[in-house]
């Protein structure tokens, strides 16, 4: 029988979720790297044996790990990220030019093709590449030479790339997201960058239309259509139909159009999920309920979805990588809290239960659909 | 032959139970003693220094003999009794709350 893996990042380690298809009794292990924030973690596509994570603290810096085993055991890969060339200057919160100084990793994506090669993007942003399972990483430094990389500022989670979007389609084709400089994309495997901003308006920066400075929380794709992208931006819940030349706004009737994470159903490419946060100041969901969003037309149109999620007194927030969606026939969709909640759905969210309730905060949320043994 | 005592992440990191030790051709200084930690345990690269400009990580202190040795030049002797293997150096992790 088929089952899933969830694999969960913490401030305090990580832990794997395991269960059969009907996702009804999990097991839990870890935590792995007790005590470290574990900012991502990620499976290979082609062997989901292969894990790679994103280990860090405030006192040892960043560690990479790498599972041969599905998280069984896990070993110490090579953590040194070093800038391509001379490093330069991206924009200081005070506008003065700050040096680029690496910080950690906020996500790996795995290849399509070869476990050994991932992408990571990191703080101060940037996109690192190992096609060594991990040994050594090395900058694309054609995204930091995008030439606003000057004008890049940090939103206050810090200058991070967080997202990373391969086309499975072409090969040359990967679309990434920056806080706060904005979506960018590559069609020469990463060696030139453009910005793909055109329709974003924030009110938080001097010029709402600005090339670059939106502050996009997260992007997200359907592998059958991966020229349309949707993004949850610091407000705003938008759309693009050409790869990212244009963006519209889908917000629609949501409560509020704050929010961090965004999903697409693993066979719906037009029904897709948001959490609304109250506001860029109150990161908690409004009136206290914990409502998942889902529109099942691409935008615009959206439902509320609260069966087994908590409506009241709930004051978490979910984080942009800590929702994933399974590819079981009845799509599984999960959601992890700050609170230590990781919630899942069997039934695309039309019911929901906690997995676990206790977990230290949850910085990322990812899934493993495995084939039958 | 240098002891050298971890904080317990490094340990598990490191895959050690207990303080560790490495030897140290020629003058014994910070430098040369973390040069030979992360010789024989690669995977300690990085936590204790940055990778890059080799300073000592913020949130971590040297200490040894009852000294705080962190802001010693890492081209400094260390005191003879860490160099004679009497007494270890202690690399530990600042105490924060939370």
């Amino acid at each position: 029988m088929s089952g899933v893996r969830v694999l969960v990042g913490t401030r305090k380690g990580a832990f794997i979720l395991s269960a059969d298809g009907t996702r009804q009794r999990w097991d839990v292990s870890g935590p792995h790297f007790g005590g470290w924030e574990v900012y991502h973690l990620k499976g290979s596509p082609v062997d989901p044996n292969r894990l790679y994570a994103s280990q860090g603290s405030s006192w040892f810096g960043q560690l990479m790990q790498r599972s041969n085993d599905g998280g069984k055991t896990w070993e110490a890969v090579g953590n040194k990220f070093v800038y391509d060339g001379v490093p330069g200057t991206h924009q200081w919160y005070d506008g003065t030019p700050h040096p680029w100084e690496f910080k950690r990793v906020w996500h790996v994506e795995p290849s399509l093709t070869d476990p050994d090669t991932v992408w990571a993007g990191v703080e101060d942003a940037a996109l690192f590449r190992t096609a060594d399972g991990g040994a050594t990483w090395h900058e694309l430094p054609g995204l930091r030479g995008h030439g606003s990389g000057s004008h890049w500022a940090p939103g206050a989670g810090g200058l991070c790339l967080h997202t990373i979007l391969i086309d499975p389609t072409n090969a040359a084709r990967m679309y990434i997201a920056i806080s706060a400089a904005g979506a960018f994309r590559t069609d020469d495997g990463g060696a030139s960058w453009n910005a793909i901003n055109r329709g974003l308006r924030s009110q938080h920066i001097p010029n709402p239309e600005a090339e670059v400075g939106h502050c996009v929380h997260r992007i997200a794709m359907h592998p059958s259509r991966p020229h349309v992208l949707f993004m949850q931006k610091h407000w705003d819940v938008m759309r693009s139909d050409d790869a990212g030349e244009s963006w519209h706004e889908v917000s629609g009737n949501l409560p509020t159009d704050f929010g961090f994470p965004i999903d697409v159903h693993a066979h719906e490419p037009e029904t897709i999920y948001v959490v609304p946060i109250k506001s860029d100041s109150e990161h908690y969901p409004p009136d206290g309920k914990l409502r998942v969003y889902r529109s099942r037309t691409g935008g615009n149109d959206w439902e509320a979805l609260t069966n087994g999620l908590p409506q009241h007194d709930c004051y978490v927030n979910v984080l942009r990588d800590a929702m994933a969606v399974d590819s079981l026939d009845s799509c599984g969709v999960y959601v992890g809290t700050t609170g230590g909640q990781v919630y899942a759905s069997a039934d695309a969210g039309n019911t929901w239960a906690p997995i676990v309730r206790d977990l230290p905060p949850v910085l990322c949320v990812e899934v493993q659909t495995l084939a039958a043994a | 032959m240098i002891r050298v005592e971890l904080p317990a992440h490094l340990r598990t990191l490191a895959r050690v139970q207990d303080e560790i030790e490495v030897d140290v051709p020629g003058p014994v200084t910070l430098r040369s003693v973390l040069d030979a930690v992360e010789a024989r345990y690669p995977t300690l690269c990085g936590t204790i220094r940055d990778q890059v400009t080799r300073e000592r990580r913020p949130f971590v202190r040297f200490f040894a003999c009852e000294e705080d040795l962190s802001h010693l030049s890492v081209d400094a002797p260390l005191p003879d009794l860490v160099a004679t293997g009497v007494e270890p150096l202690s690399i530990v992790g600042a105490l924060a709350g939370g």
